[in-house]
């Protein structure tokens, strides 16, 4: 029996257009945390796909226990003892805790000794132990859907270790954590280690992996970089090889010098009694104002709210000393805001147009004909200009937008708005999903724009990227906003002590 | 990395199966039976490809907007049923309304699209205001307009239609056999409806819609007014249609149009619509409608009996809908 549990040697996978990966290896010790690391695009979740049976893999052997193995499908993997959890969670909230995690392996019992059926009460008993095990105290009765997005995260993690799994995947598992849950992820992954389980660990965050990890697989373009003890490296170092070049500046210089105060949001309050209540900001013109809080603290939801798309029971915006009236997105859009969202893929882009439909659509009204038609010129010139102006890697505006790069994509909802031409551009986590090289190019975008004078109200998770880029940082926490932080006294532990005020 | 030829050719093939096959049946009959290629049969092709053409322009927009509209049938029903019993010649025996004098075509023809324009708004406002999914609404609205067809007709059949009204859809062009009039009341809609997908904001936001309808409400379009027309355009389609059906068949029963959705919906993704929403080519529909009723003419040709080509047609579609979505699923 070898050192290792599980070895995968020059594998390689293409799809139409990419070689996603080309002839990567990676070597897995028994109880140990292994971090896979990279760019977005660097194949960690492919070469991932193809350990677990999701993906053929076009070249290549997978070394299982001394073993050469195939996997062609989940349920195999899932049989050798190795379990994934999702990045995107797959969870089906009508039904309850217990068989979320037995899903697809209930236990069974056989009626009058012939008719196979679920053994609930097993089921139940099994659940309990389990959670109780991993200090989770849930009712295994109880519908998923009650769980919050991250407690369900942890039921994923609980659904792994169910399965008496030797290697777990983990991918991306506390993008929706909060820190007293990712202490509790770290638990349970140390029991996991106890136990001779193998973790391999997909994650963005250097802390994370710094403090987690025994061993770091670092991949760039689909190609291996190279494998390193954790303790023998630091954050620069790990980006330095994720991106294969020194990167000197994090963020751009500013320039950028806000101005007189042009809106002003007061006493926002949801419909929903846990959403944003009594909420409220001034921005000044040419202003990045930086909304910083943890998940949960309903920030996506404000600014929704404030764009139109979410319902409230009160809530006035001034802008330039007149109040809008915004119910729906158009009025916001009329009135000059725009609002880049969260989730590029859910209410960003339109994946089967082309690049050019993406860019016009929000501001096709401005290019008609004699009032019917639309001036397909003027619209091309319109796409021709962005791609220049914000340098969107495209083969041409025909292009599918799905067939972009996640920064690309971005560039391209940019620029959507940016025909509209804002005063004051909501950005909600304008960096996510993208990979380092593209994050600074967005922030080139996000600081001249403000250098024109435009108004940024930019909401990040990343405190380091808040920290860099804004004028004022905005806290929230639990729907209500509790403070600002100006650039001279910004600081994680600031943000930190307000971004968790009313944290129980 | 490139595809291989090789590889390209598979996909072309695979994507455009189903023209492939059905092309091919088509030229094996032209083979075997020599009246197949006659201008009388084209004729034949030309008008129930065109009828059928103005069903499925219709429904290509619910369609492409992730929707459906299975009441088409029946609207194009009621249409026929509706135009037949104002266009009763003055002196035939059993007219329905036996002291109505002959009405102007052109009257007629806009009252008919109108009323079919109201069950289209009904549609479109139960399925963007009420959320109902499209599926249930329009299976609903089929319902309810064949019920409003037989308390209307009596379940009788309407005939004794005026030469001059009839004449719409057995006429043709100068005369000449293979340029019947509906042909080119086809093109010209057809051309219509490609201005308004291609050329006008509705369109651009109807294939947004389709795309992503989150991302299409962020970017300030308003999607209920977007589908209220889109419904509301279908259904005046249909109005069209069934006033056309009237004429071809010289006379209509509450019978006429059963059916008709399916095939237009056929049509449509035969013809590269996807029931996956934002993608779809009024030359695709063109091509799609057309090739099914080459098949369905050929199947004729063979002396198939008619019950006989349901299964076939009915194996088609899911096969189009299939081949349709395995473009859309994340390959292995």
């Amino acid at each position: 029996m070898s050192e290792y549990i599980l070895q995968m040697q020059g594998v390689s996978k293409s799809f139409p257009g990419v070689k996603a990966l080309d002839n990567v290896s990676l070597n897995l010790r028994p109880g140990t945390v292994h971090a896979l690391m990279g760019e977005n695009g660097a194949g960690k979740s492919t070469l991932m796909k193809c350990l677990f049976g999701v993906y053929s893999m076009d070249e290549g052997q997978i070394i299982y226990n001394g073993q050469p193995v195939k996997i062609d499908n989940p349920f195999e993997a899932l049989q050798l003892g190795i379990a994934m959890v999702h990045q995107e969670l797959q969870p089906i909230p009508e039904r309850p805790i217990c068989e979320n995690i037995y899903c697809g392996r209930y236990p069974k019992k056989k009626f009058l000794g012939l008719i196979p059926m679920v053994d609930h009460k097993v089921m139940y008993a099994n659940c309990k132990a389990l959670l109780e095990s991993l200090g989770m105290d849930y009712d295994p009765n109880a519908k998923l859907g009650t769980l919050s997005v991250s407690q369900m995260q942890l039921m994923e993690i609980a659904k792994a270790v169910s399965a008496n799994a030797k290697i777990v995947i983990m991918d991306e598992p506390t993008s929706s954590l909060t820190q007293n849950e990712v202490d509790q992820l770290f638990t349970i992954i140390n029991k996991l280690k106890e136990q001779g389980c193998a973790i391999i660990y997909i994650s963005h965050k250097m802390e994370e992996i710094l403090q987690i990890s025994d061993e770091v697989t670092i991949m760039r373009d689909g190609k291996y970089v190279g494998t390193w003890p954790a303790n023998e490296l630091t954050t620069d170092l790990i980006i330095t090889r994720m991106v294969g070049r020194e990167l000197t500046n994090l963020y751009p210089e500013k320039h950028n010098v806000p101005g007189e105060v042009i809106l002003e949001a007061k006493d926002y309050t949801s419909i929903h009694p846990r959403s944003f209540k009594n909420a409220g900001f001034t921005l000044r013109k040419g202003e990045i104002l930086g909304v910083s809080g943890l998940v949960g603290a309903q920030r996506t939801e404000f600014m929704e709210g404030i764009f139109g798309l979410r319902n409230t029971v009160s809530g006035t915006l001034v802008y330039q000393g007149h109040e809008l009236k915004i119910r729906r997105p158009k009025d916001a859009i009329n009135s000059g805001v725009a609002l880049l969202t969260e989730d590029r893929r859910a209410t960003g882009i339109f994946g089967v147009l082309s690049v050019a439909d993406n860019v016009a659509v929000a501001s096709l009204s401005q290019y008609l004909k004699a009032n019917i038609m639309l001036d397909q010129k003027k619209i091309d010139q319109l796409v021709e200009d962005n791609i220049q102006k914000l340098s969107i890697k495209t083969p041409s505006g025909k292009t599918l937008i799905k067939s972009l790069s996640g920064g690309n994509q971005q560039k391209v909802i940019i620029s959507r708005w940016l025909a509209n031409d804002p005063d004051v551009f909501i950005m909600d986590e304008p960096t996510r999903g993208i990979d380092v090289g593209a994050k600074y190019e967005i922030y080139c975008i996000i600081e001249q724009l403000a250098r024109e004078g435009k108004s940024i109200i930019m909401i990040s998770s990343e405190m380091p990227e808040l920290i860099g880029m804004a004028d004022r940082i905005m806290v929230m926490c639990d729907g209500r906003v509790t403070g600002f932080v100006e650039k001279e006294d910004m600081n994680q532990e600031t943000i930190m002590e307000l971004a968790t005020r009313f944290a129980s | 990395m490139e595809l291989s030829n090789a590889k390209k050719v598979r996909e072309f093939i695979l994507n455009n199966a189903v023209i492939i096959l059905m092309l091919a049946a088509v030229a094996v009959v032209g083979c075997l039976r020599d009246n197949f290629f006659s201008a009388y049969n084209a004729k034949n092709l030309i008008s129930n490809t065109a009828a059928r053409f103005i069903v499925a322009l219709g429904v290509s927009g619910c369609l492409i907007t992730k929707g459906t509209d299975l009441s088409a049938g029946r609207m194009v029903g009621l249409a026929a049923c509706l135009s037949a019993t104002f266009m009763q010649r003055f002196d035939y025996s059993s007219k329905v309304y036996p002291s109505m004098p002959e009405l102007p075509i052109v009257g007629v023809f806009i009252g008919v699209v109108l009323i079919c324009m109201v069950f289209g708004l009904a549609n479109g406002l139960v399925v963007s205001l009420l959320n109902v999914p499209p599926f249930i609404a329009t299976l609903g609205m089929q319902t309810v307009v064949y019920g409003i067809c037989l308390v209307y007709t009596g379940a009788q059949p309407i005939g004794g239609l005026r030469a001059d009204y009839t004449n719409i859809s057995s006429g043709s062009l100068f005369g000449i056999t293979w340029i019947p009039y509906l042909g080119i009341i086809a093109i010209i809609l057809g051309a219509i409806m490609w201005f308004v997908y291609n050329k006008t904001p509705h369109g651009k936001h109807m294939y947004a819609i389709g795309g992503n309808e989150n991302a299409a409400e962020v970017s300030g379009i308003n999607t209920t007014k977007t589908k209220v027309i889109i419904y509301v355009t279908a259904a005046a389609l249909y109005g069209i249609a069934g006033f056309l059906y009237g004429a071809k068949s010289g006379g209509a029963s509450v019978n006429l149009g059963q059916g008709y959705e399916l095939e237009a919906i056929a049509g449509c993704t035969i013809g590269g619509v996807s029931t996956n929403g934002g993608v779809g080519r009024i030359s695709g529909i063109l091509v799609g409608v057309l090739v099914f009723e080459l098949l369905k003419i050929a199947m004729q040709f063979m002396g198939l009996e008619t019950s006989y080509t349901y299964i076939v047609q009915g194996i088609v579609i899911i096969f189009a809908v299939a081949l349709d979505i395995r473009k859309y699923v994340a390959k292995k």
